[in-house]
């Protein structure tokens, strides 16, 4: 099965999820390793077609950038960058609309699942509940 | 493949397949053979070990992540022994007496729903939790409700040695909630019920059901199947349909059976819901004690409910709108989060229903009405009432844009949370109250059961979970639905006496 993050579309995608979650640009390679596996493993059990409109929506939004900006989603500064996706996620055409949310929603599943990031925002639910806390 | 013969067949076993699976027991005394032929895994308690990313892999269809036509909507359903029971947060209300007589089904009158509910209420320790055991996180939705004028009901609760995980919604780790994977399915089992786990009904035929048995995956949760791998076909006298709002209709769907009603798929409601947060200056005890003990109904007067959850970071991360540094920031103050859900009572109406793709597989056609958005934004500003009364100093209100309202902004809820912010695509909604699809009624034309769940024109097949509801229930909905397979599982026992 064709992977997702194909060589060309992962500083692109990397560039979006700097964006979607600002800590990510600092992530240890453990942590983008995790990330990119996670977006892997959940759209490997999706319709290829899934895969296939992702990759080209981030192509697109590349191509935009680079027509409408004069640089790539990549060699975008992060203010430009994200002034440009909270564009395209406000965009009167709901299909854009939903392909940034798709995106982000991704990249946030594979960041806020991470024992590391949910201990350091502080979550702390265990199966113990009450004894755990005393 | 196999052929096996059986007096009646159980396709699914959560609320209602369970139920049925308990009441049928009897029958097997009989000399009679029952079978449930449930799709999920059977869970061992060591499964669950409350962790996001897994248990929602493990728990539910597409990971939680099974959306709707237009992708605009998530919707949460398990599979598993127990079905959705597992996952819910075992909040046991009984249905209120004018949505069954608003829903006109001739034969069922809410006197006979009230007293089955009753009788399950009593069979899963139904309670009110004490007191002590309620979290900082309920203890300030009643103290905000109260003071912005609503009215806080405590939800009455399944639970039986509860130690406050608050991971309901992943899987009772501590095996203290009563879903019917802990009640009715194992006392049909001991006696003498058969459950089949990891069997997918593929296709209904006149009295005989097209089956797979899968081999559990390689480092897959739950137990082997019981029966060994590979395809079956079940012959019964009987067959029950307890599904699920996305289990049932497609089946039938796919099935083709001849002369069915035209209803089967239509008149599909889930209270859609999406989940609210408001930040406090200091840490509350969200995420520990059961997560969803208080609840306000405002379903009658403006068409909404909240309640008080508390959900995992990614499924807070999702929710929230936006991205970037506001969201960041707002996911680092998680243990300063109040939450509320809140859901709209939508309406049944044309167009909102259940289809299958070429593979069988289910497709919801969903839009939100006018009256649905209406309700979702009194709900939104009703919640944001709440959490300032609370004391929250911001809330994240997704129909606001932006969608942040700091505290200064409280007497301003109305100008600022607005159906005109309200966009698909960029809010993120869900729903877990699947129902429709199979509705009860008058006649063929109307309708796909009888008020008993029977299919018109088919004396051995009947339905007996959510997709019978014909207009959404305005509440939590399991207890209803047992009470309903209630009496569908009487109905069978008349017919299986009479032969």
């Amino acid at each position: 099965m064709a992977t997702f993050l194909a060589p060309s579309l992962r500083p692109r995608f990397r560039a979006l999820a700097a964006s979607f979650v600002p800590e990510t640009a600092a992530a240890a390679p453990a942590e983008w390793a995790a990330l990119e596996a996670l977006v892997e493993r959940t759209l490997a059990g999706r319709p290829a077609q899934l895969r296939r409109r992702l990759a080209l929506f981030i192509r697109v939004l590349d191509l935009v950038a680079r027509l409408r900006l004069g640089r790539g989603l990549a060699a975008l500064d992060e203010a430009r960058r994200a002034g440009f996706l909270e564009r395209v996620a406000a965009a009167p055409v709901p299909l854009l609309r939903r392909g940034v949310w798709g995106l982000r929603t991704l990249v946030m599943l594979g960041w806020y699942t991470q024992p590391s990031v949910t201990r350091a925002i502080g979550y702390r639910a265990d199966p113990a509940g009450w004894d755990a806390r005393r | 493949m196999t052929t096996v013969r059986c007096a009646v067949a159980i396709v699914g076993s959560g609320a209602g397949g369970g139920t049925v699976a308990q009441a049928l027991a009897p029958l097997v005394a009989d000399g009679k053979r029952v079978l449930v032929l449930e799709r999920g895994p059977r869970f061992r308690d060591e499964d669950f070990t409350g962790r996001e990313l897994e248990m929602a892999a493990a728990l539910y269809a597409d990971e939680g992540g099974f959306l709707t036509a237009d992708g605009a909507m998530t919707l949460a359903f398990a599979r598993g022994y127990g079905g959705s029971t597992i996952v819910y947060t075992g909040t046991s209300l009984i249905a209120p007496e004018r949505v069954i007589r608003g829903w006109e089904v001739p034969g069922l009158d809410h006197a006979d729903v009230e007293r089955r509910s009753r009788k399950y209420s009593a069979e899963n320790n139904v309670h009110l939790l004490e007191a002590e055991r309620l979290n900082q996180n309920n203890r300030l939705f009643v103290e905000g409700a109260t003071k912005a004028g609503f009215r806080a009901e405590q939800f009455p609760l399944n639970l039986r040695g509860c130690r406050g995980s608050s991971l309901c919604n992943l899987g009772c780790p501590n095996a203290a909630k009563l879903g019917t994977n802990r009640v009715q399915l194992p006392s049909a089992e001991r006696q003498g019920v058969e459950v089949v786990t990891r069997a997918e009904v593929t296709r209904i035929e006149e009295r005989r059901l097209h089956l797979v048995v899968s081999p559990r995956p390689a480092g897959g949760k739950g137990t082997d199947p019981e029966w060994a791998p590979g395809e079956y076909l079940v012959e019964a006298d009987q067959v029950i349909l307890a599904a699920g709002a996305l289990g049932s209709p497609p089946l039938l769907l796919r099935s083709r059976l001849p002369g069915l009603p035209g209803g089967v798929g239509a008149g599909f409601t889930c209270h859609p819901a999406h989940i609210l947060v408001a930040e406090h200056l200091r840490p509350i005890g969200n995420d520990v004690g059961h997560p969803k003990s208080f609840f306000v109904d405002r379903a009658a007067e403006e068409g909404y409910v909240l309640e008080t959850c508390m959900y995992f970071p990614f499924i807070t991360a999702k929710n929230l709108t936006g991205f970037g540094a506001p969201h960041s920031a707002l996911m680092r103050a998680f243990p300063r989060l109040q939450m509320i859900l809140v859901l709209a009572c939508d309406k049944a109406v044309p167009g909102n229903r259940i289809t299958v793709d070429r593979r069988g597989e289910p497709v919801v056609h969903y839009r939100f009405t006018p009256a649905v958005i209406d309700s979702m934004i009194r709900a939104t500003r009703a919640s944001a009432r709440i959490f300032f009364a609370a004391g929250a100093v911001r809330v994240h209100a997704p129909s606001a844009d932006p969608p942040l309202l700091e505290a200064w902004e409280s007497d301003r809820v109305d100008q600022r949370i607005a159906a005109r912010h309200f966009r698909t695509g960029t809010i993120s909604i869900s729903a877990a109250h699947l129902m429709g699809g199979c509705a009860m009624g008058h006649g063929a034309a109307d309708s796909v059961t009888d008020a008993w769940g029977r299919v018109h024109g088919r004396p051995w097949l009947r339905v007996a979970d959510a997709s019978l509801f014909p207009d959404a229930l305005e509440i939590n909905p399991y207890l209803t639905i047992m009470a309903l397979a209630d009496r569908v599982a009487e109905g069978v026992l008349a017919d299986q006496g009479a032969r």
